[in-house]
């Protein structure tokens, strides 16, 4: 907070100023939120070999490039207890991300205890009781994280990515079919029920007051279009609607219904590419999210976007799910998001970028090594001067030690490549 | 529920009370019986007349045993302490808790013994040094999984850690750090006592004449100076095979080792030497001349490895060594064991050619588990059969077993135990198990259950797949 802290009496008395420009304490992180004043001041004390400690005359006027500087967790494919939530948040505010995505619920699970439909994670999580997060646990996450100036964006993605939903709530995926009989598996949320609607309604009544943040995350990725297809009350809505045989139609009649809903809430939605690229009127203010593509593939896709006015947040370059043998950190520095065809205008409207660590393959045993230091590299390229960081032989060395201060402070971070911290993991 | 044995070392069966018991709640009162027939007492009994509880495991060890669970009685039988190990852990992995906590398990009779009786793991304590606690904990998991070779590939290029009495400066100089970087002769030995208690051997690799930079540090001359022109360029490359002080250091330094490594052989390593620095030393190329080499250099290479495999057999150990070192046609004693790495040219060849020639070999070419990749790649792991190369039976008993191998170059122990379990486990039965236990469905369900017990002792083991563990990881 605002005010004198002392921090060395001898050799010197040195006393740090920090004064805070918006908002004071008691607020809540926005996006226009400076806060890690203290962290680079931080990082900029170092011991020599007697281990005194020292740092620099030092002077910095330092911004971030990007005001979306997000890291997503998946607590769907594998629960991820409430500590291992809070270290990343630890791990996070080091870095200077400042939005935490919870991608909480998917088909595996629903570990999300809903005041209003109980019965969500009674019937949906991995475990009622041992796999959940309880009202209480979310406030935790929200007050740890907005005390290191982290912004919490909540992800219901709907309407594919579901099936755990069903579970809880009878009637609200969409029966597949063989021929004229219901096969026994379920596909995206029935989107021809007004009860579905009046259910997301008060999903998100409820999902807005607990978590805070001006925006929030619709999802609407990967929906497959067989389920529906397959069912013959959705084939007469398509026909009622005039919809044909273009399920696309179907699916933004969706989503187009979920953003009202979030308008009338007051908040910003976000939603993956698939929603733009399936329908491309949605309202002005929607977020995209890149998700995947080729290189090339992106660039196209960050022009259309942005061509409709659209602001838009890369996260495909930065799925570090994906693992690889070596120095794979390099690929995620090297990202441009910035590098397409485009106006200066356009451009402006890159908001930002997410690192994505999916659970397919990543639970409480691996988070943390995986996440880090390699999280690190998308770090720099969303806050720093693009120009001066684009040397990946210059970021080693400073990657290096970097990765040995988040060991110092108790974050398993895994090593660049072969050599030694002063002080290596000893958490066992 | 007692764990009886009939002789009066402990031979871990305080270690498997606590992995069974650990977990349940102690309320201080008897239990009402649930069930008609409670399990009382496993007695443990050694067959033969010497338990061999004082010794050190070997590849000779009779590792079977013959576990029967009845109502009435239930016995585990062994020859030996080691084998009695391989039950109890077996033991302890039958027992599951049902949805009202109580501890189960069912009416069993096994016999099981292992189809290799090499099943190894190599830990690289150079490119990275591993806390003692790391390498004793993954020795935990190793006897887990019935694994009963660590290999220890202790010093390489990187760095020299490991303290020898005999030239203090290899460490001094070599390692990353003198005081916080090294093991001590008494980390030697608590490795080898703590891997000993859980029937596994330790067997050290110090690697030369290539993976050699660090040792140079410490032991001035060691090295061969690399020439520009006619001039040193300032740079070292494998160790000089030339000097007579070469192979004076050498002699003394395994001496050492021989006296430090209980285990009855020792890897010498030999892989990837190159010649290039050799080719630029104009004192090489003079004793190249006077040996009649010619141009060959690989001759040079056998030339200093027949050198140390004579110094090491005076220390009556067994060697391994890499593959190059048969493919380069040194002179190898008969007990040799051949350690197949490469992927080209075809490993199943190479065992082919290996066996051919009479010599035991052991298999790490698919299984260099440092190599990570997105997915489930435990199932390529589970697939390699040692022994599926065109052979004659009697080459195929050739095959002593294999090893995992977790190189070091992006591995310490803040990301060990994640990225070797449970993939090393899929190594662990296709070692262990018949040869017709290879079904990945069961597979799967079975490693999923394991890797969560696994997690359930404590052990990061990381996740197969999409799932969820009764009790997950905490151990933040």
């Amino acid at each position: 907070g605002p005010g004198f802290t002392n921090i060395w009496s001898e050799p010197e008395p040195f006393t740090l100023v920090v004064s805070v420009r918006t908002g004071g304490c008691e607020g809540y992180p926005d996006e226009g939120s400076n806060e890690s004043c203290l962290e680079s001041f931080s990082q900029l004390v170092y011991q020599d070999d007697s281990s005194a400690y020292f740092v620099n005359k030092t002077e910095i006027e330092d911004y971030p490039r990007f005001q979306f500087r997000g890291l997503l967790l998946d607590t769907s494919r594998h629960y991820l207890p409430v500590n291992s939530i809070l270290s990343t948040l630890d791990a996070m505010a080091y870095s200077k991300f400042n939005v935490f995505h919870w991608h909480i619920v998917d088909d595996p699970s629903f570990p999300y205890q809903s005041s209003t439909y109980p019965d969500l994670s009674n019937k949906g999580a991995f475990h009622p009781m041992t796999h959940i997060y309880t009202q209480s646990d979310v406030r935790r996450v929200i007050a740890h994280a907005r005390l290191r100036g982290i912004r919490v964006l909540p992800e219901f993605d709907s309407p594919g990515h579901t099936l755990s939903w069903g579970k809880g709530q009878p009637d609200f995926l969409t029966p597949c079919y063989k021929g004229d009989v219901p096969s026994g598996s379920f596909g995206p949320l029935n989107p021809t029920l007004s009860s579905s609607y009046q259910f997301m309604s008060d999903l998100f009544k409820e999902v807005t007051s607990v978590f805070h943040d001006s925006h929030v995350h619709l999802g609407g990725d990967e929906v497959d279009f067989t389920c529906w297809k397959s069912n013959p009350k959705v084939q007469a809505f398509m026909a009622k609607m005039g919809f044909g045989s273009d399920y696309t139609k179907l699916e933004s009649y969706y989503m187009e219904n979920i953003l009202n809903i979030t308008a009338a809430l007051n908040k910003i939605s976000i939603v993956w590419q698939d929603v733009f690229d399936y329908h491309e009127h949605i309202p002005k203010d929607t977020v995209l999210e890149i998700w995947r593509g080729t290189p090339a593939e992106i660039r196209a896709e960050l022009g259309r976007i942005t061509l409709a006015g659209h602001r838009v947040l890369l996260s495909a370059p930065w799925y570090l799910n994906h693992i690889s043998y070596g120095q794979d950190w390099r690929n995620a520095y090297t990202v441009q998001p910035q590098n397409f065809s485009g106006t200066e205008q356009q451009k402006e409207l890159v908001i930002g970028g997410e690192v994505c660590m999916w659970g397919e393959y990543v639970d409480a045993t691996n988070l943390v090594s995986r996440l880090w230091p390699r999280a690190c590299a998308a770090a720099e390229r969303l806050w720093s001067n693009e120009k001066k960081t684009s040397s990946v032989e210059r970021a080693f060395p400073r990657l290096k030690d970097f990765r040995c201060t988040l060991l110092r402070r108790g974050i398993q971070a895994e090593p660049l490549f072969f050599g030694h911290c002063k002080h290596e993991y000893s958490g066992l | 529920m007692w764990l009886f044995s009939n002789n009066d070392a402990p031979i871990g069966s305080e270690r498997y009370f606590k992995y069974i018991f650990s977990y349940v709640n102690e309320q201080g009162q008897p239990r009402s019986r649930v069930f008609d027939s409670e399990l009382r007492e496993l007695q443990v009994l050694i067959t033969s007349t010497d338990p061999e509880c004082d010794a050190y495991p070997s590849l000779k060890t009779d590792e079977s045993y013959q576990l029967e669970v009845d109502q009435l009685k239930s016995v585990l039988k062994a020859s030996n302490v080691w084998g009695a190990l391989r039950g109890l852990e077996t033991f302890s992995q039958l027992v599951y808790e049902d949805d009202y906590g109580v501890n189960n398990i069912n009416k069993t009779s096994i016999l099981d013994y292992p189809r290799f009786s090499h099943r190894g793991i190599l830990l690289d304590t150079s490119r990275h040094y591993l806390p003692l606690k790391v390498i004793l904990a993954n020795l935990e998991v190793m006897a887990m999984n019935k694994f009963n070779v660590f290999h220890w590939h202790i010093v390489d290029d990187s760095s020299f850690p490991f303290l020898s009495r005999t030239f203090p400066n290899l460490s001094q100089q070599g390692a990353y750090h003198p005081y916080t970087h090294v093991y001590t002769p008494v980390d030697v030995k608590s490795v080898i006592e703590f891997a000993r208690m859980r029937g596994i051997r330790v067997i050290a690799e110090f690697d030369t004449p290539g993976h050699t930079q660090s040792w140079g540090k410490g032991q001035t001359d060691l090295l061969t100076p690399c020439y520009s022109g006619s001039s040193p360029s300032g740079t070292f490359g494998p160790v000089n095979p030339i000097l007579n002080s070469t192979y004076d250091f050498m002699t003394s330094f395994f001496k050492e080792i021989s006296s430090v490594f209980a285990d009855a052989y020792i890897h010498l390593g030999g892989d990837e030497v190159d010649f290039s620095c050799w080719k630029s030393n104009p004192d090489i190329q003079k004793f190249m001349e006077q040996q009649g080499f010619g141009q060959d250099y690989s001759k040079l290479e056998s030339y200093y490895i027949q050198r140390l495999l004579d110094i090491v057999s005076s220390t009556k150990k067994g060697y391994m060594v890499w593959q190059e070192v048969f493919d380069n046609e040194v002179k190898l004693k008969g007990d040799t064991q051949i350690h197949v790495w490469k992927m080209n040219p075809q490993y199943q060849d190479e065992m082919a050619r290996v066996t051919a020639a009479g010599f035991h070999t052991l298999l790490s070419s698919p299984w260099y588990l440092n190599r990570i990749s997105y997915g489930q790649d435990w199932q390529d792991i589970y697939r390699v059969d040692p022994q599926s190369f065109n052979g004659t039976p009697e080459q195929k008993k050739l095959v002593i077993g294999g090893e995992a191998c977790l190189w070091g170059e992006y591995v310490d122990a803040t990301n060990l135990t994640p990225r070797l379990w449970p993939r090393a486990s899929a190594v662990a039965e296709r070692l262990w198990s018949d040869e017709n236990v290879k079904d990945i469905g069961s597979a799967y369900s079975r490693l999923e259950k394991h890797r969560c017990h696994m997690v359930r002792r404590g052990i990061p083991a990381e996740p197969l797949f999409v799932g969820h563990c009764g009790h997950e990881y905490s151990g933040l």
